[in-house]
């Protein structure tokens, strides 16, 4: 056993720190904060001129070609920053599908546009009517001349407002079992018949609903077989482990750290001293120490582990329920001045705390729920029926 | 990074596994009851020479790490075995540690003619609590003052009957008792004894919970309630899906911090105090549920959950609760932070 992820892991995290500390400004975070668009263009050229992006891509399709272990330095410094990865992530895992999967033609307008930074692709499965289960979406998609008509609505298209296009998951043929009459799409935003309304969350974080009204389609946007999108799905997110929140962790606990040894007590103690705030700190360390570990198990086991699947439900689960319980617990020990919201000129460490405490509730909702993520580990990895 | 056991480990694994099947079922465990000591599993870890690897090569062992003596005590944990082996471990590397004054001493617990333990909190107003072994063992290593001492338990030791059926003892300590080495370096070798019991007690919770996560799992399996498998329903299945990544995530943790005891000691005790909290709270949630699982039956001493149940909530009390771990993960790691910002 060796703990160390290694000197190329190593390199490439010092590398991505150097990129973060002249790139990554505060006025960039603030703003990403402000308007609730997790994204800024000129950070994702920068990333591509620095050619860290595309890392895990193999080089003939234009990537890194790094393996997981030697990306777990990245990951893990942009998760610590916070970086604006939010679009960055969603725009190139579908092109990573367009690079193995599309036509010469899809993979010349967006790929190399991809790998500049220089587009941005939502995510269209979930519903207004089906959330955690995508296969149940109701979207239509239907036969027009030499393309398709669709008709439906999509939920919390996240970045749709500065989207280049969306990658839907459409029904094309309502007759057969929920899985097998699906197909995806790349849909262009910028087109008649396409509404983006804005749907604000208790984080901050700006998402959307998005209309879709007789919005053509050209059957050369058409990703993967008619009917097949289930597979296109699966190939998309085959590679993707479910991955861990460990930035939040660490940030609330820096926060909260700082906090404790700053703030007196009625007596003029500092806070720092009070035995239930340590054992409140050291149990965040040893929560963020665990989630590391779940994370990078998961990810240097490889896509071939059998496990692998409820190994990355393993540390999304772990991460974001403890981060949830860090952020209330947080919150309760700090008092009344942890009410004081971020963007208010009283708040304490940058509102880091309170902002936490809005945040953290996201992260056991999105990216899979965490019922979805004990369903898969009850059942891939404990062997136990499929769970009702 | 890579977080599978080498083949020479597996070889280890499965040579404890084989040695624990035999002479720890749940029978014996059972029967070993209320004291929780089984001569014959003790004599044939022994003669297994599990006393032998913990110790240097230089004192007369075979030096093996802190990780290969992680993955013997999960697999004791697996069984609740009833046997000391921990404390001794510990004992053992301590004395090795001291030199010529204790080589006696150890050439007696390689044998097995003295079977000494550790009392992991340092004596206080002559007595030393809930000694860990202290009941089954000839002599117990106690910190006094600042100096180590020996101390003979016969007529000083008293055997007290406790949750996890351990065989603990209260111990008394006297001014007379023989100086094994003191001042600020006894005091660092007993700090280093502590956290080396606090990562393999880690471990053995470790392997406890694993193996009480399995005996849930099993029963939920083959159990019916309303025409359906146990199993099936969400409020069974999902504590045990949050109980399966705590496990996992343990044992990672575990194994981290025993291989930090060579490959980052500077981290070692930190990571040692994260092992024993989290440990102890997997271990106590796993068991928790497992049992709960069995409805009344688990309640019943005829099912061996029960054992599981108790010793979750006791091996790692013994030291220290929970809280006291995380609060000392908490007080080195603001230490370190301090003399680094002052450093830098």
């Amino acid at each position: 056993m060796d703990f160390r992820l290694g000197q190329k892991s190593d390199a490439l995290r010092a590398r991505t720190a150097a990129f973060l500390d002249e790139v990554l400004t505060e006025e960039m975070l603030e703003r990403c904060y402000r308007t609730g668009t997790n994204h800024d263009s000129d950070f994702a050229k920068a990333l591509a001129a620095e050619g860290l992006l595309a890392l895990d891509w193999s080089p003939e399709l234009g990537g890194g070609g790094r393996d997981g272990a030697e990306l777990l330095g990245y990951r893990e410094e942009m998760q610590r920053r916070n970086a604006p990865v939010y679009a960055i992530g969603t725009t190139m895992t579908v092109s990573h599908v367009i690079a193995l999967m599309g036509t010469t033609e899809q993979r010349d307008e967006i790929v190399p546009k991809a790998l500049r930074g220089e587009i941005v692709i939502a995510l269209g499965f979930t519903e207004p009517e089906n959330g955690s289960d995508a296969a149940a979406a109701a979207t239509r998609a239907e036969r027009s001349g030499d393309g398709w008509r669709i008709n439906g609505s999509k939920m919390f298209t996240t970045n749709a407002q500065i989207a280049d296009y969306v990658f839907m998951l459409a029904r094309t043929n309502p007759e057969v079992s929920k899985h097998r009459g699906l197909t995806t799409f790349l849909v262009p935003l910028d087109q008649p018949g396409v509404e983006v309304q804005e749907v604000r969350t208790m984080s901050g974080e700006r998402t959307n609903i998005t209309f879709y009204n007789d919005v053509f389609v050209s059957d050369a946007w058409r990703i993967g077989d008619v009917d097949g999108g289930w597979n296109v799905m699966g190939a998309a997110f085959m590679h993707e482990h479910t991955a861990a929140f460990v930035g939040e962790q660490i940030r609330l606990v820096d926060a909260f750290t700082a906090w404790a040894r700053e703030a007196r007590s009625e007596d003029e103690r500092p806070r720092a001293e009070d035995p239930a705030i340590r054992e409140r700190i050291g149990r965040s360390h040893t929560e963020i120490e665990v989630s590391l570990l779940l994370q990078r198990r998961a990810v240097t086991r490889g896509v071939d582990d059998l496990d692998a699947h409820g190994r990355g439900s393993m540390a999304k689960l772990f991460s974001t329920e403890r981060l949830e319980l860090q952020a209330d617990q947080t919150l309760e020990l700090v008092g009344p001045d942890g009410l004081r919201a971020w963007g208010d000129p009283t708040t304490l460490q940058d509102g880091e705390i309170e902002h936490a405490v809005r945040n953290a509730k996201g992260t056991t909702i999105y990216a899979g729920t965490s019922e979805i993520q004990r369903n898969i580990i009850a059942q891939h990895v404990l062997g136990l029926p499929r769970p009702y | 990074m890579d977080v599978n056991p080498s083949a020479e480990q597996r070889q280890l694994l499965a040579a404890f596994a084989a040695l624990y099947a035999a002479g720890a079922p749940p029978e014996v465990v059972r029967e070993a009851e209320p004291l929780g000591h089984s001569p014959q599993l003790w004599q044939s870890l022994l003669d297994t020479d599990a006393l032998g690897m913990a110790v240097p090569e230089h004192a007369g062992g075979h030096g093996a790490t802190l990780l290969d003596l992680a993955l013997v005590a999960e697999q004791h944990g697996r069984h609740v075995a009833p046997a000391p082996l921990v404390e001794a471990q510990v004992a053992a590397r301590l004395l090795a540690t001291l030199g010529e004054s204790a080589a006696d001493l150890v050439s007696d617990v390689l044998t097995g003619r003295r079977l000494v333990t550790l009392a992991v909190r340092p004596a206080r107003a002559g007595h030393a609590e809930l000694v860990p072994a202290g009941a089954v063992a000839d002599a117990v290593v106690a910190l006094r003052g600042e100096a180590l001492v020996l101390v003979p338990t016969a007529g000083r030791a008293s055997a007290v009957t406790t949750l996890g059926s351990q065989p603990l003892a209260d111990v008394t300590i006297t001014d007379d008792d023989e100086v094994l080495a003191a001042g600020p370096a006894a005091v660092a070798a007993f700090s280093h004894a502590v956290d080396e019991w606090r990562v393999l007690t880690a471990a053995a919770l470790t392997g406890l919970a694993a193996r009480a996560l399995e005996i849930g799992v099993a029963y939920v399996l083959e159990r019916k309630a309303f025409d359906r498998t146990l199993g099936s329903f969400q409020g069974v299945a999902h504590p045990l899906a949050d109980r399966a990544s705590e496990v996992d995530g343990c044992e990672l943790l575990v194994h981290e911090a025993a291989w930090a005891d060579d490959e980052d000691p500077a981290r070692f005790p930190e990571l040692a105090a994260m092992a024993l909290g989290f440990a102890a709270e997997t271990a106590r949630d796993t068991s928790y549920y497992a049992l709960h699982f069995h409805g009344g039956y688990g309640f019943m001493l005829e099912y061996p959950i029960q054992l599981y149940f108790r010793r979750a909530r006791s091996w790692g009390a013994v030291l220290e609760s929970p809280q006291a771990s995380f609060r000392r993960v908490a007080d080195l790691r603001m230490a370190s932070e301090s003399r680094m910002s002052e450093a830098g």
